[in-house]
């Protein structure tokens, strides 16, 4: 009896005990806030799903095959930074990449900097990431608030309109884009320019009274970073109040799949925005992509899906250049690592570790009862970068 | 501002309002009879725009076809409605209050769930309803036909349902009931059928106005939460139960938010006021002023004399078996790093800090009788002030100082909530829980907006998972072991004394208020200390820490655990924590599988899981 209880207890053990290394498959990390932002996130999750079964049939990285361990982050910083310790501390993970939201990024971008690990942010568009709260450990995959609003400036500088009436969701990234808009259309623009701001609560926005007094303010052209409900909300209401008409209207993030498509038929012509074409980008990098996507999930590519690709394949890329997956060895990797997405070729800056991923610019038409981005182009991200003099000033130094 | 501007901006509030008041109204008739904290209202709501949605396209075009598919899923929603009371709620109708809120969270994460894996993640707009699809010209504005239908449809229903409460038979019985539940049923009113028919109507009502809000805003996961706070704000505010005192307050609701988009910003004395700033708070704001002057709120009465309570066991100190088992934690629980991996020392960090926190709630709403819905107010801003003490002062003397915060506030607080009761109250301290959030959410200079503030980690000899871990753990104990011993203190007895009888207390000289006072104000203190410990914890911290998701899960915690035991908080904390790591980790359907497990406790433990403890036999020292 004893003898058997003891070579129970022998075996437990032994099933205990971590596996041989070689053995071990490198794992990738993932948090996000998957059931707070399920529309964007549900394309974005099948996007890495797709770039780790790519890199595991060719061969995996290092000789070891790649696997992903996918948390929820609860869309709380307090629990994002409890499920980052469990995937450091437990999941033994190599890198460490993911989140949504500004709040929970510019969290666990502390959290990497204070325990020392590598952390890929994904989608968070904060430009505090990668400048005021930058630091050695986080970088930042997707084109920020900043950028993606300069991408819009070209555009609007050029219709020479002197007063803008801006709405915004009243958090990070709507200010960050109010605050970038006015900042850059003043630099661009020598006569003066008046900006009158309406903000409105994040997914609450009473649409209808909002509608009434920009249309009351008498705007020459809007400035708008909504987006999802808040935006067809907008929409909507300003249709039937008449205060699109012949109006330049600026929409940050309004061409993205997962905010134009739920408007149908009512998306709103003639509208200046950044998103993602993804029927009409007839590159072979992004062909080749949608024709996997489709193959593997019958069903078309969001943005999210092109940043969840993305962000797997930095990270393989980052390892493959470090030949390690020691935390310092991916850290000096990724400064200047070249990637292929696909947007095409991206590289992530050692100056401030944004990498130079684009969005693609275009206005709104409506297309067999669908919303569709026409005359658009790709604007590269490293275009719409402030000056490195600038970025070194506001950064803080590693 | 024109006149003809400023009378449009007044009729989009009036569209507003209406769309307000159906949400609320039915909330307000099941709240009045019942006194069911239904969180699932906004679910509820939800649901009807869903249903309503596919109904819509099933049902093919035309003016009958979208209007039958409204009222099909008004249907569908009472159905969904009935179900819950029927199969849920009834068997908790006997269970200490606020047990069913418990219950009804877990109806939100699973109703969540279930509508994001039938239709799917992507917003779903409708389309505009027939007959209502265009604007009319209106002082030279145009304004929708619809914001112009909704603006009747409030007064109607209104209408309808006074009439209903008024003179039917039905109606009469529904208000007997809202007076006096036990003589409406000693009377040999079926109160089963009576609170089935009112939840009926209550999901009803949910439902419709669910597919009312089709044509001004898409089909959303976010439509639960977003509506819910608002709907109990205008319920309180207009006197629980009362259908006409619903409707003024949505009025003034919307009408106020309305006028706040509607002014923008304003100088007053050099400084810049931004008006649609506001409408983040604006109806908790309402709330505020409303409670402070009229604590039943606009046309509630006051309740009738409170009975005796129903005679509850009193709380007696903890027996030896309990000493014994306490120490026998502690000690394990100071000896599991030498064992345990890094990643148990995180999670336990985690739920000493939230043990702590439930301890703090339940000494307010269990010996101190004062039901909170906005506790994490002091958690939070505890929080805040230790992560901005950190940036001047070491971390040691932060930690020390920041709990001093939250007492302050809730010093202040509880001067004005200690004069209400019940309900009133906890709304009260969710007002001000509220406001709070919304300052630390705005005021981006310092406190870091919506972003919060990073860099808040602990000091170096503190900073590895197992120092903080046992700091955590001393202090938590520490913390939780004096709350305790406050309980069995003469100031404790002459809590529970006011709580049973406010009446005879006085009489023997207690001062009511102020020793409830004193009480908010240790609790508030207390969750502060939770709060500074869970700031160091994670580094950062956001406005997160002081929201509602915050003060519903120390709620949650408290009751699961049982409201009238001590241990019931610590227990309620490491389960739901537990339940929440463990499940999110083996599920994709992990907040409806919480939701279930959160329902099922409640069901077969309804004293709370602390019930258990007390079956096995560890009870207190009876005098003999």
């Amino acid at each position: 009896m004893l003898r058997t209880l003891k070579l129970a207890m022998v075996l437990v053990c032994a099933a205990m005990l971590p596996l041989p290394a070689a053995a071990q498959a490198i794992k990738l990390g993932e948090l996000n806030s998957y059931k707070t932002f399920p529309a964007f996130l549900e394309p974005y999750k099948k996007g890495m799903d797709l770039a780790v079964e790519e890199i595991n049939r060719s061969g995996g990285l290092l000789q070891r095959s790649v696997e992903l361990v996918v948390r929820d982050d609860n869309g709380n910083p307090g629990d994002a930074v409890r499920v980052a310790e469990e995937l450091l501390a437990r999941e033994k993970v190599d890198v460490l990449m993911g989140t949504f939201s500004s709040a929970v990024g510019l969290a666990v971008a502390d959290f990497a900097k204070q325990r020392r690990f590598i952390f890929l942010a994904s989608e968070p568009l904060t430009d505090k990431i990668v400048w005021e709260n930058g630091n050695r450990y986080t970088f930042r995959l997707r084109p920020s608030t900043y950028m993606q609003t300069a991408m819009l400036v070209a555009e609007a500088a050029k219709l020479g309109k002197r007063r803008w009436a801006i709405v915004y969701p009243d958090y990070e990234y709507g200010k960050s884009a109010t605050a970038a808009f006015r900042q850059l259309m003043t630099a661009q623009q020598s006569a003066t320019i008046e900006f009158l701001e309406f903000p409105a609560p994040l997914g609450k926005i009473d649409a209808g009274p909002v509608v009434q007094a920009m249309a009351d303010a008498r705007p020459d052209a809007i400035f708008s970073s909504l987006f999802a409900a808040d935006l067809a909300k907008f929409v909507r209401e300003g249709e039937l109040r008449g205060l699109f008409r012949d109006q330049a209207v600026f929409n940050l993030l309004g061409g993205e799949p997962e905010y134009l498509d739920p408007l149908k038929d009512e998306a709103p012509v003639g509208w200046y925005v950044t998103g993602y074409p993804w029927s009409a980008i007839a590159t072979s990098e992004h062909k080749r992509f949608l024709d996997a996507y489709r193959a593997k999930y019958q069903d078309y590519p969001r943005q999210g899906s092109v940043v969840g690709y993305s962000i797997v394949m930095t990270a393989a890329a980052a390892i493959r250049k470090a030949g390690s997956t020691d935390t310092e060895k991916l850290v000096a990797a990724m400064q200047g690592l070249v990637v292929d997405t696909p947007f095409g070729r991206i590289s992530y800056r050692a100056i401030d570790h944004q990498s130079t991923m684009g969005a693609y610019v275009g206005r709104i038409a409506v297309k067999d009862g669908k919303g569709v981005m026409i005359d658009w182009r790709y604007a590269n991200g490293a275009d719409y970068l402030p000056a490195d003099d600038w970025v070194r000033a506001h950064r803080p130094a590693d | 501002m024109t006149l003809s501007a400023f009378l449009i901006q007044l009729l989009n509030g009036l569209a507003g309002a209406s769309s307000l008041f159906l949400v609320s109204v039915g909330l307000s008739l099941t709240f009045g009879v019942t006194r069911v904290v239904n969180f699932a209202h906004g679910s509820l709501m939800m649901l009807g725009a869903y249903i309503a949605y596919s109904l819509i396209a099933g049902l093919g075009g035309g003016a009958a076809g979208y209007w039958a598919a409204v009222a099909l899923s008004a249907l569908a929603v009472a159905g969904v409605g009935v179900l819950i009371e029927r199969f849920l709620l009834r068997r908790l109708y006997g269970a200490p209050e606020l047990l069913q809120l418990t219950a009804t969270f877990g109806v939100v994460l699973i109703v969540k769930d279930v509508v994001l894996a039938l239709w799917g993640p992507e917003d779903l707009l409708g389309p505009r309803a027939p007959g209502f699809s265009g604007s009319v010209n209106i002082l030279g504005s145009a304004v929708p036909q619809y914001d112009l239908l909704l603006i009747a449809l409030g007064p109607l229903v209104l209408f309808l349902l006074t009439w209903l409460l008024r003179t039917t038979r039905w109606g009469i019985l529904v208000r007997a009931a809202s007076e006096d539940r036990e003589m409406t049923a000693a009377l040999g009113v079926n109160q089963a059928w009576l609170f089935s028919g009112v939840f009926f109507l209550g999901a009803l009502l949910a439902g419709l106005a669910g597919a009312l809000q089709l044509p001004r805003e898409p089909a959303n996961l976010n439509m639960d939460l977003a509506v819910i706070a608002e709907v109990f704000v205008v319920t309180v505010v207009g006197g629980l139960g009362s259908i006409p005192g619903a409707f003024i307050a949505a009025l003034i609701i919307g009408v106020a938010k309305a006028l706040c988009i509607a002014i923008g910003e304003l100088a007053v004395f050099g400084v810049v006021l931004s008006f649609p700033k506001l409408t983040l708070v604006a109806e908790f704001i309402v709330m505020a002023i409303v409670l402070a002057l009229r604590p039943w709120g606009l046309f509630g009465r006051p309740p009738a004399l409170p009975r005796p309570s129903e005679q509850r066991e009193l709380l007696r100190p903890p027996g030896r078996p309990l000493h014994v088992i306490a120490a026998a934690a502690l000690i394990f629980m100071a000896l599991l790093p030498l064992f345990a991996d890094e990643y148990t020392l995180v999670l336990l960090t985690d739920i000493s800090i939230f043990a702590l926190f439930a301890a703090s709630l339940h000494f307010m709403m269990g010996p101190g009788g004062m039901p909170s819905f906005g506790h994490a107010a002091y958690f939070g801003l505890s929080a805040y002030a230790a992560a901005l003490l950190a940036r001047t002062l070491p971390m040691e003397s932060a930690l020390l100082i920041a709990p001093l915060f939250a007492g302050l506030a809730a010093l202040v607080y509880g001067w004005f909530c200690v004069r209400l009761s019940g309900v009133y109250l906890a709304m009260l301290t969710l007002a001000f829980a509220q406001i709070t959030w919304s300052i630390a959410f705005q005021w981006d200079a310092v406190t870091g907006g919506s972003n919060g503030l990073t860099g808040v980690w602990p000091a170096q000899w503190l900073s590895s998972r197992r120092a903080y871990y046992w700091l955590t753990l001393t202090a938590a104990a520490i913390a939780i072991l004096a709350l305790w011993r406050i309980i069995f203190s003469p100031f404790g007895y002459a809590l529970r004394g006011v709580r049973d009888s406010p009446l005879r207390a006085a009489a023997i000289g207690i001062d009511p208020r102020a020793t409830q006072w004193a009480g908010f104000t240790i609790a508030g203190l207390f969750a502060g200390i939770a709060g500074a410990l869970y700031a160091f914890s994670k580094g950062s911290i956001s406005p997160e820490t002081l929201s509602i998701p915050r003060s519903i899960d120390a709620l949650v915690m408290v009751l699961l655990g049982g409201l009238q035991t001590l241990v019931g908080p610590v227990l309620g904390a490491a389960v739901l924590t537990s339940l929440q790591d463990s499940i999110v980790r083996h599920t994709e359907f992990w907040r409806a599988t919480v939701g279930a497990v959160v329902i099922a406790l409640v069901l077969f433990f309804p004293d709370g899981l602390a019930g258990i403890v007390q079956r096995m036999g560890v009870r207190g020292r009876h005098p003999t």
